[in-house]
């Protein structure tokens, strides 16, 4: 009997994962803070994660193969209720927003003991988990006003976090006030074209968006709408002329966030954006309204080459790596302008790849800013014989972001051209390799920094401690084993980009 | 022993090196000493794979797939296995003369340096025995960042200037052009696997040919063709060992080397005779030859020197697959091996006097012959064999890439090899020259000096001795080479 009914509890509990996924790390978020103790909030954090982590990772098992899990919330049917869909595109990002969550989290607990005051601390992880349940339940949504509750919850959390780099610097306060008007202004656009969507169709769940917004692509209202939803989720995604928020909430945040952001919150707006231009719309309607040749095609080059350009001339590393990743973005929108299998794998792809090596980087301007007190190059001279370990796996990652072969950026760079050539489109493929030039560049000034100068300080600089070095190292050697094991990866990449091609019968069961 | 462990091991015996070389940093003796059985242990390995497999190409062995269609695969062909051969030997003795070169003259971090040197070595290794364009290619691009920390190794300002233009030429360049050459080439061929006669045959026709084979060739950074060439020179600020093995030898053949398996196994040397879309290389080429021999004339440091001549010697490859004949890609190939030898003996010499005298520029060279007669002599064999005269091992392959202009129709490349030759004797004839016949013209007592130490001038004599047992082995390794030029 026994065996019997925990088989009957571990079935529920797999129906649930879904809505597990969200409220695991929604629930603890204020037990963490109704309980109070600063010793048990970290623990819980981790345990949340970690348990979200694992329900990524099944989810991420079960639809790999280009299945799609549907959960109605409450048992309200769609397109009623709110209902929460996982496949490809989704569980992928859920995987790498679980993944660097439970990676940051033990490296937060040093970094963060360090750089904030101890009564902020727990009140920080229990932000920390809201900040992650905003954006899990934005990825996992498939019903577009919740998108903007979430991306509300994770917005709100975020600006918090951000500030809370004031304890080291006090222009974090205005980065987080900068970024909090841009990012309601994104939020307001959002849900003003939501608004004009409903207008038009009634409905906010996207399958049925997709479904009546069908016939009435030549509307005005819809077209608005797609506009705000567009300028909306571009300020989130920092599309290049949107991006100003970005590079000061970057470097003025506290190292554990910035990791955490980077790798993740614009990898989740790209998602919202795949999701609402390839599902909700259909890739016909952006034909339709030249969307790629006006706004995607010369916004991803100039971001790839004038962030670029802007992160060669930086003196601050942290800041040089804002810089970078709006560059990144720029190639994972040129993935979407391509309309392409293999360009939205590249995109996809890149998410990903860019996450995980950008997790490397900023954990390692972390590991500088603890010993050093700095992320200046000035500071960061002679570190790699001083902090021999923290700077191997920065290079590692720097190489990755060039995008060497043998590592996971190499991947995602070589499927964008490969894209570009299929298309016949060989002068862009020629600019994606040129603005990686400009990768060498930045990357190269830091390594000259780090091992070709001599040390700027007189008082010696320890190691990093093993708590911050071993998610360090974790991610380090993940931008090396995606580099070549790809099972995962490309194969969600793959069926991913294959449902949203789709359209909106992607969408359906 | 199976092939596919044997280029395991290969690859696995100089990647331990240098995790021993890291291990005991602080034991010079047991860390040099296990690089060193490293380096015998290597070459006897790949010797191995020579005695079972001979001159025939083997199954591929995969080790993964990476994307579909591209994989990271191995297999031994005698083009490979050449060049195989060649590093790990040469591995052998420039590891003996480095140990008495970076003792003999103090420089730092040897641990870090033989560590990146092995590193080096076990890319080399994957170059060589890499079954398709895209595993090559990755090995390609490691082996520049791993030779990187030896360029800088000095940590001076003009040690990380030049590292810094060795670094732009040779990551832009492939980067920049090869890779979208072999993307280029998978999307139009969806293989990238090395077979004879090539993959392109009848998928790409006009100046498309062309275009791709100038992304490739441009791309090939490591071959120095000019105008990418800046960076060989640059290199020269690096340890003279490194400049020894690996801008003599591995980093500037795997150039060439990886010219010659895109020429025969990419586009395929019929391909590209039919097509003429190499005949703008080949007027590059030779462009390289004179021009480069020209600016080593001028050049009064005796490494610039020989930097130049290096870069003039490689595009004698290139030109043997610009070519498009059988007798200029055997020409080129057998160049691989001869100008590896003597120029691995200049540079080893180059080194020798540096560490005996503090010496670099030649014309303070003047009457050291006398004073180092072994190194002296050693450099004289080396330039002779360089120069083409018999009986060293560089006529041969010289003979034969006039034979392949000749079948190309190509007169004026005929001449093109003479010239050269006679600008050869120009520059590289007075060192020894100088050094045996003038007087030191100084108050400077040439007898103040003597010879270096034996690890440093063993070596050389060494590979003086190689040039010479080359010229009656030529035709071995010719017969070994036939069937890279055979019908498919």
């Amino acid at each position: 009997m026994a065996t019997q009914t925990t088989h009957h509890v571990a079935m529920t509990l797999a129906d649930h994962l879904p809505i597990l996924q969200v409220l695991i790390p929604f629930i603890t978020a204020p037990l963490i803070v109704f309980i109070g103790r600063r010793e048990l909030a970290w623990p819980l954090a981790f345990i949340a994660s970690a348990t979200s982590f694992l329900i990524a990772c099944l989810l991420l098992s079960k639809v790999i193969g280009g299945g799609v899990i549907s959960y109605q919330i409450g048992g309200w049917a769609p397109p009623l209720g709110i209902e929460y869909r996982v496949d490809a595109a989704n569980a992928f990002v859920l995987f790498l927003v679980t993944g660097i969550a439970t990676l940051v989290l033990p490296y937060a607990r040093y970094s963060v003991g360090a750089e904030m005051p101890q009564r902020t601390q727990t009140l920080f992880y229990s932000l920390f988990l809201l900040c992650m349940t905003g954006l899990l339940g934005v990825t996992i949504t498939a019903d577009a006003f919740n998108v903007f509750v979430f991306l509300e919850i994770s917005s709100l959390s975020t600006y918090v976090l951000i500030a809370q780099g004031s304890y080291r610097d006090k222009r974090a306060l205005t980065a987080s006030f900068n970024y909090l008007i841009m990012g309601t202004i994104g939020a307001t656009f959002f849900v003003i074209g939501l608004g004009f969507l409903y207008m038009a169709t009634g409905t906010l769940n996207m399958a049925d968006l997709a479904d009546r917004l069908a016939g009435q692509y030549d509307s005005r209202t819809v077209r608005a709408g797609f506009a705000f939803i567009l300028v909306g989720m571009g300020l989130k995604v920092a599309i290049f002329p949107l991006h100003f928020w970005l590079p000061n909430a970057y470097t003025y945040a506290p190292s554990a966030v910035t990791t955490f952001l980077a790798a993740t919150a614009t990898k989740v707006a790209v998602y919202v954006l795949l999701r609402f231009i390839f599902s909700v719309f259909q890739p016909a309607f952006l034909a339709e309204t030249s969307t790629l040749e006006i706004i995607f095609y010369p916004f991803a080059l100039l971001a790839m080459f004038a962030a670029s350009a802007t992160a060669i001339f930086q003196r601050d590393l942290k800041r040089m790596l804002a810089y970078s990743s709006i560059a990144q973005i720029g190639y994972m929108l040129l993935g979407i302008a391509l309309l392409s299998e293999t360009g939205l794998m590249a995109t996809i792809l890149h998410l990903f790849n860019h996450g995980i090596t950008k997790a490397a980087l900023f954990m390692g301007v972390g590991a500088y800013a603890l010993r050093s007190k700095s992320t200046f190059y000035i500071d960061l001279q002679g570190l790699g014989k001083t902090m021999p370990w923290t700077s191997a796996a920065v290079v590692i990652g720097g190489v990755s972001l060039i995008g060497v072969p043998g590592t996971a950026g190499f991947l995602s760079k070589w499927l964008l051209v490969q894209a570009a050539l299929e298309q016949g489109y060989w002068p862009i493929s020629m600019l994606i390799v040129a603005s990686s030039l400009l990768a060498v560049i930045y990357v190269w000034r830091l390594v000259e920094t780090l091992y070709l100068s001599a040390p700027n300080s007189e008082q010696p600089i320890r190691e990093a401690p093993l708590s911050m070095l071993l998610p360090l190292w974790i991610v380090a050697l993940a931008c090396i084993y995606f580099g070549f094991e790809t099972d995962i990866t490309l194969g969600a990449a793959k069926a991913a980009a294959q449902a949203l091609l789709a359209g909106s019968s992607g969408m359906m069961h | 022993m199976e092939t596919s462990l044997a280029i395991t091991l290969s690859m696995l015996l100089p990647a331990s090196a240098v995790v021993t070389n890291l291990l005991f940093r602080n034991n010079p003796n047991l860390r040099d000493g296990l690089t060193l059985f490293a380096a015998i242990a290597t070459f006897f390995v790949v010797l191995n794979i020579l005695t079972t497999v001979g001159n025939t190409t083997t199954e591929t062995f995969v080790l993964l797939e990476v994307i579909p269609g591209l994989e990271l695969a191995f297999n031994v062909e005698p083009l490979g296995l050449m060049f195989a051969i060649l590093a790990s030997g040469l591995w052998i003795v420039t590891h003996i003369y480095g140990i008495g070169y970076m003792r003999g003259n103090n420089e730092d971090d040897h641990a870090r340096f033989f560590a990146c040197f092995s590193f080096a070595i076990f890319s080399v290794m994957g170059i060589a025995f890499a079954a398709n364009m895209f595993t090559l290619f990755l090995f390609y691009e490691v082996l520049t960042l791993s030779t990187y920390p030896l360029v800088a190794h000095k940590g001076t300002l003009a040690a990380v200037k030049g590292a810094r233009t060795y670094l732009s030429i040779l990551i832009g360049t492939s980067i920049g052009l090869q890779l979208v050459a072999v993307i280029w080439t998978f999307s139009i061929a969806g293989t990238l696997d090395f077979t004879k006669g090539g993959i392109l045959e009848g998928l790409i026709a006009g100046p498309a040919v062309a275009i791709l084979l100038a992304l490739y060739a441009f791309g090939i950074g490591k071959a120095a063709l000019m105008p990418f060439h800046r960076w060989l020179p640059a290199a020269m600020v690096a340890p003279t060992p490194v400049s020894a093995l690996l801008h003599a030898v591995a980093v500037v053949k795997a150039g060439v080397f990886t010219m010659l398996k895109v020429g025969i196994y990419i586009f395929g040397i019929d391909f590209l005779a039919t097509t003429e879309a190499s005949v703008w290389l080949m007027w590059l080429a030779a462009f390289s030859i004179i021009a480069s021999s020209v600016i080593a004339l001028t050049k009064d440091n005796l490494k610039a020197r020989l930097a130049y001549s290096t870069i003039s010697q490689l595009s004698y490859i290139t030109l043997g697959v610009a070519l498009a004949t059988s007798m200029g890609v055997l020409g080129g190939s057998l160049h691989v091996v001869m100008h590896a030898m003597g120029k691995i003996t200049l540079f080893m010499c180059a080194g020798s006097i540096y560490v005996a005298t503090h010496k670099t520029n030649i014309s303070q060279m003047s009457g050291l012959g006398r004073a180092m007669p072994i190194t002296f002599i050693a450099f004289l064999i080396g330039s002779l064999s360089i120069i083409g005269l018999p009986p060293l091992g560089g006529s041969w392959s010289k003979w034969l890439l006039i034979m392949g202009a000749a079948d190309a129709g190509q007169l004026v490349m005929i001449g093109v090899l003479l010239i050269s030759s006679l600008l050869n004797v120009a520059y590289l004839l007075p060192v020894a020259g100088k050094g045996f016949f003038l007087k030191t013209p100084n108050q400077a007592d040439p007898t103040k000096f003597s010879e270096s130490p034996t690890l440093v001038w063993g070596p050389p004599a060494f590979t003086a001795f190689g040039c010479i047992v080359l010229f009656f082995y030529a035709g071995h390794i010719q017969a070994f080479l036939m069937p890279i030029i055979a019908a498919p």
